[in-house]
This record gives C-alpha cells, sequence and structure tokens, in this order.
C-alpha cells in the first residue's frame, strides 16, 4: 500500500516495558532507524516505518484500550515503493546454508535490536524466546502457521508467496535457540501453503507437518500437543516442554533482520470481512492508523456494522478508525449485520455443549455461572484461570449465554490467594 | 461517502446459533416419533389420547405457573412438550385421564418452574410427575393398572413381561420384547423405536452418549452376573435390555441435560449409576421395573458426581501462586 500522510508509532506494541523516546520533535528519521528504547529484558525498541519529520508526540488508544505515549513521524517525500520494499524485506533469495556465520548470541541480539516481537497477536519480544537459558533447554522450534483466528490469512499468504525467508529465519531461530527439530505447523486447510513451504524447505531438515483445521489451532497451547505431542502445563511456557514456538512471520522477519539489517517496519495485516469492499492482505507501515488499510481496500461497505481489531472470536471492537497498526495487529475484520446476531439469553439446559468443544477441557458453564455469582471457591475448583477466552463456548451456546464475558470478568475480579 | 454506524461489543463477535434449546427440544420430540409408532401400532388410539392429555395439561401448567411466579412465560421453547411427551409415553395405555393431567401439573409445577424454571430443576420433571402419580393413583397406575382382560388389544390382554417375569416366573420371547409387541408403558414397549430414536439424539449430541452407555453397560454386567448365578430360563440379559422401560429410559429420560451431569466423565457414572440401581430393583424389590425410581435417586447424586469428575484442564490444575 502507499505510505500514508503520517505515521504514529507507539512506544509500547509489545508485551513488557515501554519504550523512551530516542528522537526530539523536528528530528529527520530514516526508515527502519530506532526512535524509542525500553529498559530491561523483556521489551523491544521502536522504529521509524517511514522516512520523514517527527512530531509533537502524543498519547493514543491502542485497541485493548491501553494509553500509550506515541511518536508521530510525518512521511518525506523520499520513499520506497511498495514494490521496492516488499522485494526489500521479504523477495529476493535467501540462503539456506552457511547461516554458521553468526553466533547463537548475535542473533538474539540483532532480534532485539530490530525490535522483533511474536507477530501471531502476542507481540511478545521475540529476542527473549531465543535467549538460551542452560536451565530449560530447548530441542525443537515450532513455527506457528495456524492461522489464530477464522477470516484471518495473513499468515496463508505469507507462506505461499514467500516460504524462503519463513524456512531462513527457523534456520536462524534453530541456530540462536540450539533447537535440533524444526517443525512448520500448518492447517489442512491450506494445501497451497503446505505445498509452497515443502518445496522451499527441501533439503534444509524443516519438516512440515499438517494439523486438523480447528480453531483455535493457532494457539500455543493447541499447536503444540498436536504437532508434537507434548501438553504445555497450564501457568507454563512451552519452553517447559522444551519447545519454543514462532509465527511464520516472525522468522520472515527474523531473516530479514539477520540477513539484511531491516528492523521491524512493516507487517502484513489482513483488512477482511464481508464489510469491506475489497479484502486483501496489506503490508503495511506500522504506526498507520487502520483508517489508512480500510481506505487503501475500498472502504467500508454500507452493510458494515462492527470494525475488530484482530479475528472475530477474540478481537476487540472498534469505536474509532483512527487507531494504530502495531506490530501485533495481525488483522482487521469488519463484520456485517448479517454476520452479528443478536440473539436473546436464555437459561442454561446444562446441555454440556461448552465442555465439548473447549479446547482446554474446562466446563465453562459452571465458571460462567461462578463468575457472575462470585463464587470464587467454585471459580477456583473448575480452573477458571485456565481458560484462554477462544470463544468457542460463547460460540456454541444454545443458550446464548456470554460465557466469556462471564469468564473475563471472573478472572479480572478473582481475589489472589 | 458517510460512513456506516459501526457498533462495539465485547468478543467473540460471532455466534453459531445453529443449535438453540429450542431446537434440542424439537430433536427430542423428533426422535421420539419412532417410539410414538411403534406406540400406534400396540395401543392404537390410546397412545394418542395419553399423549394428547400430557402435552395439553403440560402446557397449560408451565403457562399458569410461570404466569404466578410473574415471568416470561416460555412456552416457545417447548420443554413443557417434552415433558408431557416423555410422560405420557411412561404412563400405562389405559391409565385414567386424571392421572396423566395430575402427574403434568405436578412434573411442571413441583418438578421445574418451583425450582426456577427451565435449566433449575433437580429432578427430571417427567419422572418426578409420574413418581407422584403413581404414589397418589396406585391402582391406576400400579403393576395391575397395564392389564386389560377384556380389551380388543391383544397387547393389553397379557401382564407386562418384567411383571410376568417377577410373579409368574414367566419368560417372554425376544423378538416380540425387541419390536414391541408386549405389554408396557405407551413408549417402552419397542426397543428398536427407542434405538432408532436413541440414534438420532446421541448423533445430534441433543442426547451425550455417554449416559445411555453408562446405563446399557452396567444392566450389561449385572444381567450377564444375575444369568449366570441365579438363571431363569429363557430369560437372558437380552431380554434385560430389551425389556420394560431400560432402553426408552436410558436415551430419553436419564439423557435430560438439566438433570444429568455436566462433563462427560460425570455422565457415564451417573449412567452407570442408572443402570446398576434399575437392576437392583429389578431383582430385589418388590416392583418389576425401577427406571423411574432410579432416574430420580440418581438426579439426587448429580452435584456429588459433579463435583467428583471436574475435568482436568489440559495442561494440569492451575498452579498455585507461591507465597510472594
Amino acid at each position: 500500500m502507499p505510505n500514508p500522510v503520517q505515521v504514529a508509532i507507539p512506544l509500547l506494541q509489545h508485551t513488557g516495558a515501554p519504550c523512551e523516546p530516542l528522537v526530539k520533535v523536528k528530528d529527520e528519521v530514516t526508515l527502519g532507524q530506532k526512535i524509542g528504547e525500553g529498559k530491561g529484558f523483556i521489551t523491544a525498541p521502536v522504529h521509524a516505518s517511514v522516512a520523514g519529520a517527527v512530531g509533537m508526540p502524543s498519547v493514543t488508544t491502542l485497541p485493548n484500550g491501553r494509553h500509550v505515549k506515541t511518536i508521530p513521524i510525518k512521511t518525506g517525500p523520499n520513499q520506497l515503493s511498495a514494490d521496492e520494499l516488499k522485494a526489500s524485506l521479504l523477495g529476493g533469495d535467501w540462503p539456506v546454508s552457511g547461516l554458521d556465520a553468526q553466533s547463537p548470541e548475535q542473533i538474539a541480539q540483532t532480534a532485539r535490536e530490530a525490535g522483533l516481537v511474536g507477530l501471531g497477536g502476542a507481540a511478545f519480544p521475540t529476542h527473549v524466546k531465543l535467549t538460551r537459558n542452560e536451565k530449560r533447554p530447548v530441542d525443537t522450534l515450532l513455527l506457528n502457521g495456524c492461522e489464530c483466528e477464522p477470516y484471518l490469512t495473513s499468515d496463508y499468504r505469507l507462506m505461499i508467496e514467500f516460504p524462503r525467508p519463513i524456512v531462513t529465519g527457523a534456520l536462524l531461530a534453530a541456530r540462536a535457540t540450539g533447537a535440533t527439530q524444526l517443525v512448520i505447523a500448518v492447517e489442512d486447510n491450506k494445501p497451497a501453503a503446505v505445498e509452497s513451504l515443502r518445496r522451499a524447505a527441501e533439503g534444509t531438515g524443516v519438516e512440515v507437518r499438517v494439523m486438523e483445521t480447528r480453531y483455535p489451532m493457532g494457539g500455543e497451547r493447541q499447536v503444540i500437543p498436536a504437532a508434537l505431542d507434548r501438553e504445555v502445563p497450564t501457568g507454563g511456557l512451552p519452553l517447559d516442554v522444551g519447545v519454543v514456538v514462532m509465527n511464520v512471520g516472525t522468522s520472515a522477519a527474523l531473516a530479514a533482520a539477520v540477513l539484511r539489517g531491516k528492523t521491524l517496519t512493516h507487517r502484513v495485516v489482513s483488512v477482511t470481512g464481508a464489510g469491506i469492499a475489497q479484502p486483501k492482505n496489506v503490508l503495511a507501515p506500522i504506526g498507520s492508523s487502520y483508517k489508512d488499510l480500510i481506505d487503501f481496500c475500498g472502504g467500508l461497505k454500507p452493510d458494515a456494522a462492527r470494525v475488530i481489531a484482530g479475528g472475530p472470536m477474540m478481537g476487540f471492537a472498534l469505536n474509532d478508525l483512527n487507531i494504530t497498526v502495531t506490530k501485533g495487529t495481525s488483522g482487521i475484520t469488519v463484520l456485517t449485520h448479517d454476520d452479528l446476531k443478536a440473539v436473546e439469553e436464555t437459561a442454561c439446559v446444562r446441555c454440556g455443549r461448552c465442555v465439548d468443544v473447549c479446547p482446554l477441557n474446562l466446563v465453562p458453564t459452571r465458571l460462567a455461572l461462578a463468575s457472575r455469582y462470585q463464587d470464587w471457591d467454585m471459580a477456583r475448583r473448575y480452573h477458571l484461570m485456565a481458560c484462554c477466552e477462544c470463544g468457542c463456548c460463547a460460540y456454541v451456546c444454545p443458550a446464548a449465554i456470554p460465557l466469556v464475558q462471564l469468564m473475563r470478568m471472573g478472572k479480572a475480579q478473582l481475589p489472589k490467594e | 461517502m458517510p460512513s456506516p454506524a459501526i457498533h462495539i461489543a465485547p468478543a467473540p463477535h460471532l455466534f453459531g446459533g445453529a443449535l438453540t434449546t429450542q431446537r434440542m427440544m424439537f430433536d427430542v420430540l423428533l426422535a421420539l416419533v419412532p417410539v410414538l409408532v411403534a406406540a400406534l401400532w400396540q395401543f392404537r388410539l390410546y397412545a394418542v389420547i395419553q399423549l394428547a392429555i400430557c402435552m395439553v395439561s403440560a402446557v397449560a401448567a408451565e403457562a399458569l405457573f410461570t404466569a404466578m411466579r410473574k415471568k416470561p412465560i416460555l412456552v416457545r421453547d417447548g420443554s413443557a412438550l417434552v415433558t408431557g411427551a416423555i410422560l405420557a409415553f411412561s404412563l400405562p395405555a389405559k391409565a385414567p385421564w386424571y392421572a396423566g393431567a395430575v402427574g403434568s401439573f405436578v412434573a411442571i409445577g413441583i418438578g421445574k418452574v418451583i425450582f426456577g424454571g427451565v435449566g433449575q430443576n433437580i429432578f427430571n420433571p417427567a419422572m418426578l410427575g409420574r413418581a407422584f402419580a403413581m404414589i397418589a393413583f396406585p391402582a391406576a397406575l400400579g403393576a395391575s393398572a397395564y392389564v386389560v382382560p377384556d380389551s380388543p388389544i391383544d397387547g393389553l390382554t397379557h401382564a407386562t413381561p418384567l411383571t410376568a417375569l417377577k410373579m409368574l416366573g414367566q419368560s417372554t420371547g425376544l423378538l416380540p420384547l425387541f419390536l414391541g409387541a408386549t405389554n408396557g408403558s405407551i413408549g417402552e414397549t419397542s426397543a428398536l423405536a427407542c434405538l432408532l430414536g436413541g440414534a438420532y439424539l446421541c448423533l445430534r449430541r441433543t442426547a451425550s452418549w455417554e449416559i445411555p452407555a453408562g446405563v446399557i453397560a452396567a444392566t450389561a454386567v449385572i444381567g450377564l452376573l444375575v444369568q449366570w448365578f441365579s438363571p431363569v430360563a429363557g430369560w437372558t440379559v437380552l431380554h434385560e435390555l430389551c425389556g420394560g422401560a431400560l432402553l426408552f429410559g436410558a436415551f430419553f429420560i436419564a439423557t435430560d441435560p438439566v438433570s444429568s451431569p455436566l462433563a462427560p466423565r460425570g455422565k457415564f457414572v451417573f449412567g452407570l449409576g442408572v443402570g446398576a440401581l434399575v437392576m437392583l430393583i429389578r431383582k430385589l424389590s418388590g416392583y418389576p421395573e425401577g427406571v423411574m425410581f432410579s432416574v430420580l435417586i440418581m438426579n439426587a447424586l448429580v452435584p456429588l458426581i459433579n463435583r467428583a469428575t471436574i475435568p482436568t484442564p489440559v495442561g494440569g490444575p492451575v498452579p498455585a501462586k507461591k507465597a510472594a
């Protein structure tokens, strides 16, 4: 897409400590220049996604409701065209051998400098995952090519069009973590992606495994058991079972950072849903507004009813389109009135559908009941905090009970033990 | 271009909506069609009359009692129709009209609405209503009420298979039991019809297969033991399974979601309990059949079963926070 007139770079786009600005008002910055740096280990710097002049810092609201300090950059005259940008970030040839020129520490350090975070949505700083921990060795690197939500296809397009940087990034990440087994998990509704990745991975030792297509397969806790037959302990990390999980987009960004010195300035965003005129996957500068992307895709259709940051199951509905695309923005979903069904809640008949569909084997109806009546004993007994809020239970509930909202409320109110 | 109004709401934004409570109730009525066919074949007009009395009374009771509670009347969800139908199918063909009517009123009023309406009841409403009617009108609903010696309908002139077994030591052939050419409550005679309807319910997962599986497993195991240790000529474990209300109870009564456990493991345990109690009552008590009491007793145990069978989350329980 063409560069917007102005981008706004939030200083907190990741899980962890926010950044402090490194630039002043009216400074000229170049594409990819670091403009914010955070203190501590779990943080990631932010970079200019266009070349231009720094404006007055302000505060913006992210889709999750957090207010964050933001550095605006007015786009200057000299910019790479969209095609040039795509070619420089993802195109061309990517080596699959001779990658040992970089030491594991260097790879992790480069990931940090480039501001890499998980592009699947959680935006956890990548260098933290790539740094070796002697106490908890990693034997397997799992690239997650399962889309985290229905409607979203950004990973899918990337796997079809640019499988080579994904594979190269995987090899680099494996070198950083010391993993000896490399697996890419892709859902079985994406045969083209499987085909494309298999071709790119030939002879590299990277194995493509095909998963059942079943939401929420993109979640770590679902994809690890499905692909590797290991179960991550509740409250634990994949690291506890010797696994590092990385989104395929993150992997491609890692390759671009290590081999081409590119910082994380752009990402692929799915602009999708029946309420958008021309749904597309867009390589968008971080800091663009949702409105920029929606306009680029032909705007909203007249029957658009809800604009969602992320996918339809876990995304946040927006009331303002002047909101910023961050590193964690995997998609913008626009639903129509037809998609949204306003159904009146009725009584639970304890049919147990929610128990059947819960990917974590919980009893949502009990958790919702406990949350509604603040019965914290019951909430603990039924493992409230294990809930991942994927929304499967509320999707199937014959009584249309707002199970997820209730459980979310309960999780927020549950007194600490 | 004027931008369309967008509204906000918390996730998830999509709702399946393929299954509603109403649809589940409709499923049950649909699954009862084979049972109805078998009942019409065996009991003719009696089946129609009994069904009409119970279903109409149940809906009337629902409307009356919810109005008394000043709650919106939810007859639309169809749950009263299901309760009425199940009750009718569990009564003898010649049961007097007031037995069905009183049973229905008790089923809906004391069995359901008094607890707070649909979804809140502890006991299976139809069975509660039947138990009340049976104790209130023992002569009209007891084992003897099934037999009408001068009836033009052949089936009605014999004792029910289980009574015949208990009182006279007579066995009934497996084929009549399976097809339903015997005397009994209106809906229980044909094992085949119950299996057909039950299979549909389980495939739709309106009924959880774990419950009938548990009932049948427990009955089969105990039936085998009984057959081994105190055999009766011509009566096997298969007769035990096809006779009486066992299959009707396993598929249509015990599977009432409201009064059965939530998690799959709990459902199976519940089914096992029902099956075991049925065999206990059949073999060691004065009653020839015990589905109704078994279901009611197990209903009372559901909270305990639920508590004992809380599923373990994937990845184990939430770890206790370390003291900071």
